[in-house]
């Protein structure tokens, strides 16, 4: 799901250089950096109260870092970067009295948008979200879920290459949810660069090509999520198999059990491969033994990563997967 | 377009396209000249009614054929039985009275005046006044004084105060000019708290709707905020110029009936004044039209184009003063009541010049204390105003102008740096301490 467009040379969209940030007592983003290829899904993760906010804030140009920089398709981050880049804030909010055509009007020209331009793109984005009869209904008329597509097709009605996006999912209806996922995957295969900020990993780590995870204003790694993946993989794999008389023990330098479950004619094994090792040199001794269904490697999920990394970050230095 | 003026094109058109602004802006002044026209129609309306007649009962045979008929009362006499004519009253009611000249009238001053509902003010004065004619004349003829001598003798010394300034010399308007102050001083108050407070509530309500930093991440806090308070100010002048415009057109609609009215009554007044002169005995004088046209008069004297235009400086420059101090204050708050905390420093200096004004300012217009407060940015704005009225030297006001225009540079900066910081912060009740941490944040 994740296939992002697929491009011979990887452009740097945003570049995150050693980015501090401190409020008067208490550091809220402490030597951040982190890059962010032009096409890609990334993910910025982490609990809540990391930093996120204020990181995404930095990049918006709300508030100013205290050290560091940060540049922008290869330009120090300007004013003029503003309306390329399009922002759906964790807090949603509109104005309640407002006409939402007038409503929309209004953001996308404080975009930098002609009237003309704004007018058009917006009855294209209505037209595509089923809303063309919004027009002039205010706000306070809409229902919640209706509020938040208003709220994305303003995030980027201006045509943004950067979409960022901070807990885009909280607060839809799952059938919005997913009409949201497509426009999002839609615009990213148009080009769009998007960062999806979210404090719960497992909605959007299938999504994204790669991430940051940062806890406690510290970088705890980031990189393409194949690859931190491979970094945590533990060598252990599912093997299924149809029920036998014969019964399977670990082999000392070859793999041991991890878990063992027997479900109506089979059983599946949870086996941890020795270190030196390989899947072959395991299936070469079980072939002859059990008559295998299934073979399937135990990933960690970005959660358990993440667990993994925050339980040992005081001993262990910070593993960076590039 | 330039975004500062998108904002203040939203500021300004969704605040003027509301019902309540239309209904304000028209209705304040259908409603002050209602409320004028009513005086004024209830005035004459009093007048009119006061056809009177009263039956004389004289006892002391002083009064036949003495007292003179007057435009409100007709005196008519009658004889003998008191009881009967009571009756009479009773039965007519209304505008009838009874009145009973006793004997010795010359002794004892006193006469009796019956009828149904109490007498008005008008028909005591009335027949009072007949009745003095009478005993005047008597009283004269006693001490054989000619009583058109001494009418004839009769000096008067007109007044006729003038100021000197530098362009020459001009009438003065003493009494005008305490009236405009002290209207001058309430509005610029009232307004400068309205509109500020305006500024105060759209903030929270962005802050509140969340919607804040959807903006802010488009355009600068700076500009965001700036752009509200000119354009809520806009609207604020836009207020005033419709009221000052409509109130005129109104006045000119309603008021040529009346002026012309003014004018014949001043007319009938100097003539009146000339019978007296000339002593003849007129009595139907109407003090309060006489009031009028002395308002009117010292009226013509103020100079209004140079209040007005004071005025509107003044207002816009206190108001943006104030407006960026009413920003910081509602960017430091989650909800309108939790703004107390931080009102008490803005409230005071405009209170304390507020009550300063009637007491001390308009009685000397001219000395330190007035001088320095309309210098002082947070108190000029009152204080100049109402000493404009009194005439003030250009280079006072240009100074003090220039002041306000300095002040609401600092006060807007200063406003600024808390508000870029507050309008994100959400759910936390905020100090005085926390207000100068936030100052001190980096960009």
């Amino acid at each position: 799901m994740c296939a992002s467009n697929v491009k011979t040379t990887k452009h740097t969209m945003l570049e995150i250089k050693n980015i501090v940030k401190q409020y008067a007592n208490h550091r809220a983003l402490d030597d951040v950096s982190t890059r962010v290829e032009e096409g890609s899904i990334f993910g910025l993760l982490g609990p809540n109260g990391a930093g996120k906010t204020s990181l995404i804030r930095i990049i918006n140009q709300i508030t100013a870092p205290d050290g560091g920089e940060i540049y922008f398709d290869g330009e120090r981050l300007n004013p003029g970067h503003i309306s390329r880049i399009g922002y759906l804030p964790e807090e949603r909010g509109l104005y309640k009295k407002m006409e939402i055509g007038e409503q929309m009007l209004y953001l996308a020209q404080l975009k930098g948008l002609s009237k003309s331009e704004a007018t058009e793109r917006i009855k294209h984005w209505f037209e595509k979200m089923d809303m063309q009869t919004w027009w002039h209904k205010k706000v306070e008329d809409l229902s919640k879920g209706m509020q938040q597509k208003v709220q994305f097709v303003a995030t980027v009605v201006h045509q943004p290459s950067l979409i960022i996006l901070d807990e885009p999912f909280t607060g839809f209806d799952p059938v919005n949810v997913n009409i949201i996922k497509e426009e999002i995957l839609a615009l990213n295969r148009g080009g769009a660069t998007i960062i999806f900020s979210t404090h719960r990993m497992e909605s959007v780590e299938e999504l994204c090509d790669s991430i940051i995870l940062i806890n406690k204003s510290k970088k705890i790694l980031d990189g393409k999520v194949k690859e931190i993946k491979n970094t945590y993989r533990t060598n252990t794999y599912r093997v299924e198999y149809l029920h036998q008389e014969e019964r399977i023990a670990g082999v000392e330098g070859l793999f041991t059990i991890a878990g063992r479950e027997a479900t109506g004619d089979n059983t599946t094994l949870t086996i941890q491969i020795a270190d030196g090792k390989t899947i072959n040199d395991v299936l070469a001794y079980l072939i002859p033994l059990v008559h295998i269904h299934e073979l399937k490697e135990v990933v960690p999920s970005i959660h358990d990563i993440f667990v993994q990394q925050v339980t040992t970050q005081t001993t262990a230095p910070i593993r960076d997967a590039q | 377009m330039n975004k500062i003026l998108l904002i203040i094109k939203r500021e300004y058109l969704s605040r003027v396209k509301k019902k309540s602004f239309l209904l304000v802006t028209f209705l304040v002044p259908l409603f002050l000249i209602g409320i004028y026209a009513l005086t004024i129609y209830l005035t004459a309306k009093s007048f009119e009614n006061n056809q009177a007649t009263v039956y004389v009962v004289d006892q002391s045979g002083l009064f036949e054929g003495k007292v003179a008929n007057t435009e409100d009362v007709t005196f008519i006499g009658v004889s003998g039985d008191v009881a009967a004519e009571k009756e009479r009253i009773l039965a007519e009611g209304g505008k009838t009275f009874l009145l009973i000249i006793p004997a010795d009238i010359e002794a004892s001053s006193r006469v009796e005046l019956f009828s149904k509902e109490a007498a008005s003010f008008g028909v005591q004065g009335e027949v009072s006044d007949q009745l003095e004619e009478v005993l005047r004349d008597r009283a004269y003829a006693d001490a054989g004084i000619d009583r058109a001598t001494v009418e004839s003798i009769s000096p008067r010394v007109n007044i006729s105060a003038k100021e000197i300034t530098e362009e020459g010399e001009k009438d003065s308007s003493a009494g005008a000019a305490m009236g405009i102050a002290m209207s001058l001083s309430i509005l610029v108050y009232i307004c400068l708290f309205l509109y500020g407070s305006q500024v105060m509530r759209g903030i929270i309500e962005e802050k509140n709707s969340r919607i804040v930093e959807v903006i802010i991440s488009s355009v600068k806090p700076f500009q965001l905020m700036m752009g509200k308070i000119i354009g809520i100010g806009l609207v604020g002048l836009t207020q005033f110029i419709l009221w000052i415009v409509l109130s005129s057109a109104l006045m000119g609609i309603a008021g040529t009936g009346m002026m012309g009215k003014i004018a014949m009554e001043t007319q009938v007044e100097n003539q009146q004044q000339l019978l007296t002169d000339s002593g003849v005995a007129a009595t139907a004088s109407t003090p309060e039209i006489g009031m009028v046209g002395k308002v009117t008069q010292e009226l013509a004297k103020v100079d209004f184009q140079t209040i007005i235009i004071t005025f509107l400086l003044y207002f816009f420059g206190g108001y943006l003063l104030y407006s960026a101090l009413f920003a910081a204050v509602g960017s430091a708050v989650d909800s309108e009541t939790e703004t107390q905390q931080f009102m008490l420093p803005i409230t005071i200096p405009l209170l304390f010049t507020y009550i300063l004004s009637f007491g001390v300012l308009i009685n000397d217009p001219h000395g330190p204390l007035a001088f320095w407060l309309s210098m002082v940015p947070f108190t000029s704005p009152i204080a100049m105003l109402v000493r404009v009225p009194f005439g003030v030297p250009v280079w006072e006001i240009a100074l003090s102008l220039a002041l306000l225009v300095g002040g609401f540079i600092v006060t807007t900066w200063v406003a600024g740096r808390i508000y870029r910081v507050g309008i994100l912060m959400y759910g936390k009740k905020a100090s005085y301490k926390e207000l100068v941490k936030w100052f001190r944040y980096k960009g």
